[in-house]
């Protein structure tokens, strides 16, 4: 699976929404109603998958789906 | 079953990486009954589906912060299940901004606010159910060694749960009479929600890995089972009690690594 797709599983699976939804330019708050414990939640779940540490200075400008996947991409590198 | 026909009211979990539900499911696992508090709507929607999944007897609103949601808790609890054995405080809360940098620069609000929540709330939550509680009944909650010695980022929180590990002391005193004990358990560093705003927590993970006796981070499971001993039968003899379940890390002085 690519990254693009592991971390929009995860996104599909902590915040309850489709497949369809989770689209790059989506926001985890206004599109996909994601609350603050939800995004830390989220920010877990990906630090879990992919073996990184995620500072809160850089999660604090993961608000959309391609934040999300850009960030991971570049930090596997 | 160390726990069956046992009641637990437990406060403070939020999603299935809360230490309170490593307690929880450890509970439910040797046949006790449980139900979940959650603080407001936010936690509500994580409580609720854990409740279902745990076969939580009920949940209930209770703010810890608020005398008047305590009252409301305990007659809560009364009305469902008359009286009760357990009870788990596993609730803690600081400003982010007090977790990071100097603890000399924490402000009179943040402090107030970090020890209303994270200590006084174990003080009232006794109270309020201190009617409900069955003779001998176990209270518990969680610390950490940042209570007893420096961890880095820890600060204003090090500062509650100091404050904590002596309530505990005292409540134990204060419920000796009625057969009730209480201890806390200092668990080891968790990747969970609340530790979420400490910073450079995954440091600290890797440290533990390395400078323990048992060269490993614990789990929830681990502390549960914890919190199974003490909720049972057989801690009829340990109260006012601080138990650590921290890979030995707390009996660490200098370790230097044998090549």
């Amino acid at each position: 699976m690519s990254v693009e797709a592991r971390v929009k599983k995860i996104i599909m699976d902590q915040l309850g929404v489709s497949e369809d939804a989770v689209k790059s330019d989506a926001s985890f708050v206004e599109d996909l109603g994601a609350d603050s414990l939800d995004l830390t939640e989220l920010i877990m779940a990906m630090e879990e998958e992919f073996g990184v540490e995620i500072e809160d200075e850089q999660a604090q400008k993961i608000l959309k789906v391609c934040d999300a996947v850009n960030f991971i991409e570049s930090s596997a590198k | 079953m160390l726990l069956k026909g046992k009641k637990a009211v437990i406060c403070g979990v939020a999603n299935n990486k809360s230490i309170a539900y490593g307690i929880a499911k450890a509970f439910v696992d040797h046949g006790a009954e449980i139900a979940l508090s959650w603080p407001g709507e936010a936690l509500r929607k994580r409580v609720d589906p854990i409740a279902e999944e745990l076969g939580a007897a009920f949940t209930f609103p209770c703010d810890v912060t608020s005398d008047q949601d305590l009252a409301n808790a305990a007659t809560t609890v009364k009305e469902k299940w008359g009286n009760f054995d357990i009870l788990v405080h596993a609730v803690a809360f600081a400003n982010r901004e007090d977790l990071q940098g100097r603890c000399i620069d924490t402000s009179r609000e943040g402090f107030a606010l970090a020890l209303d929540v994270s200590a006084y709330s174990l003080i009232g939550l006794s109270r309020a159910f201190e009617p409900l509680i069955n003779k001998n009944g176990s209270v518990m909650t969680l610390s950490y060694y940042g209570a007893q010695k420096v961890i880095t980022n820890y600060n204003i929180m090090g500062i509650a749960k100091a404050a904590l590990e002596a309530s505990v002391r005292y409540l134990a005193y204060d419920f000796g009479e009625k057969g009730i004990r209480v201890n806390a358990i200092s668990a080891g560093p968790l990747k969970t929600l609340a530790a979420s705003g400490i910073s450079g927590f995954g440091k600290i993970l890797s440290h533990i890995e390395h400078y323990t006796p048992l060269k490993k981070n614990i789990t929830i499971e681990e502390v549960g089972n914890t919190a199974l001993f003490l909720a049972s039968d057989l801690a009829s003899g340990v109260t006012g009690d601080v138990l650590f379940v921290d890979a030995g890390f707390q009996t660490s002085g200098i370790q230097i690594a044998v090549e």
